[in-house]
């Protein structure tokens, strides 16, 4: 059955969404002349450029965490693809100052090339990039494979501590440095109850049966690590944690962050009793909890679902994530 | 006599015609999508192709390098997501040692292929097996490169046929890569 969607002609969402987005930005972002890349207004003189980017479609994932203390700008791709190389270059091209720029982004086979690609012709024109492939989902590869593994929610984290990186670092290594860090402390896994669809074709993006659910799945619908019978919210959370904490691992006497992130279509009140057994189960294990975010932040369409993400914190990190920050889809005061 | 190669003009000619075949396959490769992705190949690759047929149709012909160049850079820039930057990556470095020529004939096609495949697999890092564009790439370089001595006319569907091969083997196979 196709889906329901309040949209125009399909072949705009992307432009419409990010014409939406600027608008909600009163004026702080603004976008490039014929390139889907959103950046920043005003930029402190002389900064490291902070470039996140990826497929549009997970609002408010990429382009939302564009902001004070954020990323200065977003390659936007169309719904679930990879931007090009010549819109991540204009993108480059308006946030380098000198300083170069960091890239930071999922890790998707299209991602990684497309942003290679740019980061090349950057090379070109003598402009300095390094970058930081974000791969926290522990259900797609195992932990030896590490660098084979899909970036999913845990991008926020990486995302608000490298925005502040770069926002106070004043080399391009050293934001690297503290990003990259991040990045190997966060760890994620999500499950999905049922699919999104693709605005283009109204199609869902993978079929579960009426009682599936598949634990580990990816956001676009990649295969996970196990599709069973829905489970009530305790034994699907004990499931995902066991595989989350013994991934890093989380030890006892650890401080972490933690997300619980809706992938479209779950409501809050889930969510709220997914936190209460992440909790329970945090507790437990004695580690303890330093901040908590629970929302919408890296959806799939009208995907239901949800993925739960810890990033163990040390005094660094946490000097970053306390950072205040500003953003259409994350703010931290 | 079968024919030896194909000018500029007819070669062209060509590039329109699988733009058009493309376009025309937008439903079929999303549905194929669908069984193993997100269902969105389709929708890409016929944006790709529309934008490289209008650049096509928009510049005068002029040598090979130019024309696989052209549709190269049009995938690059508008198909987006892993298809866009090996089919891109494929035109584009497949060019690399077509500069100046007028006539596509084999040993055109068997450059155009290896180097094409050099670039992808560089690019992206498949092996053939990892069920890529690389297990129907692979067979029709090696193919061409053992045919350069054959008219166009007739090493071209023995080409198409080791390709076609190439992507029936990949039925058995298990995705590894993106």
């Amino acid at each position: 059955m196709k889906a329901k969607k309040i949209i125009n002609d399909p072949r705009n969402v992307v432009t419409e969404l990010l014409e939406g987005l600027v608008w909600a930005y009163h004026g702080r972002i603004r976008k490039l002349e014929g390139v889907n890349a959103l950046v920043k207004t005003e930029l402190p003189p002389g900064k490291v450029g902070l470039l996140i980017g990826g497929g549009s479609g997970h609002e408010p994932l990429f382009h939302g965490f564009i902001g004070e203390n954020m990323a200065d700008g977003a390659a936007c791709g169309n719904i679930f693809a990879a931007p090009t190389p010549d819109v991540i270059l204009a993108a480059t091209r308006a946030l380098d100052q000198g300083k170069g720029v960091l890239y930071l982004y999922g890790n998707y086979a299209g991602d990684n090339m497309n942003f290679d690609i740019a980061a090349e012709m950057a090379a070109e024109e003598g402009i300095a990039t390094r970058t930081v492939r974000i791969w926290d989902d522990v259900a797609s590869a195992p932990p030896e494979r590490v660098d084979e593994r899909r970036g999913i929610a845990g991008d926020l984290f990486v995302i608000k501590v490298a925005g502040a990186a770069a926002a106070t670092l004043d080399s391009l290594d050293e934001v690297y440095r503290v990003t990259a860090k991040a990045r190997d402390r966060v760890r994620s896994m999500g499950v999905a109850v049922s699919a999104g669809s693709l605005p283009e074709t109204g199609e869902p993006t993978f079929t579960l049966g009426p009682d599936e659910i598949e634990i580990g799945m990816g956001l676009h619908g990649e295969a996970g690590v196990s599709r069973e019978k829905l489970l009530p919210a305790d034994a699907l959370v004990d499931k995902m944690m066991q595989r989350i904490l013994a991934d890093l691992p989380f030890r006892r006497g650890d401080e972490v962050c933690l997300l619980i992130n809706d992938l479209g279509a779950t409501t809050m009140m889930e969510l709220l009793i997914v936190n209460r057994r992440v909790r329970q189960i945090l507790e437990q294990e004695g580690i303890g909890v330093y901040d908590t975010i629970i929302g919408s932040f890296c959806t799939s369409q009208e995907m239901a679902g949800f993925s739960i993400s810890l990033m163990q914190l040390d005094d660094e990190l946490k000097h970053y994530y306390d950072m205040p920050a500003r953003s259409f889809g994350y703010t931290r005061a | 006599m079968a024919k030896t190669h194909l000018t500029i003009a007819e070669t062209v000619q060509m590039l329109l015609h699988v733009c058009r075949g493309m376009q025309a396959s937008k439903d079929l490769l999303s549905e194929a999508d669908r069984a193993i992705g997100d269902g969105d190949h389709g929708v890409g690759m016929a944006r790709g192709f529309e934008v490289a047929q209008s650049k096509l149709e928009g510049q005068p012909a002029t040598t090979l390098d130019v024309l696989f160049q052209t549709v190269g850079m049009a995938l690059l820039t508008s198909v987006g997501g892993a298809a866009g930057a090996v089919f891109g990556t494929w035109f584009r470095g497949g060019a690399r040692n077509l500069a100046g020529r007028e006539h596509f004939d084999s040993a055109a096609l068997a450059s155009w292929l290896n180097d094409g495949l050099q670039a992808v697999q560089e690019r992206g890092k498949a092996q053939v097996g990892d069920k890529t564009m690389v297990d129907a790439l692979q067979p029709a370089a090696l193919r061409a490169q053992a045919l350069v001595s054959l008219p166009l006319e007739e090493a071209l569907p023995q080409v198409a046929e080791a390709a076609r091969q190439g992507m029936e083997r990949t039925k058995d196979m298990v995705a590894t890569v993106g």
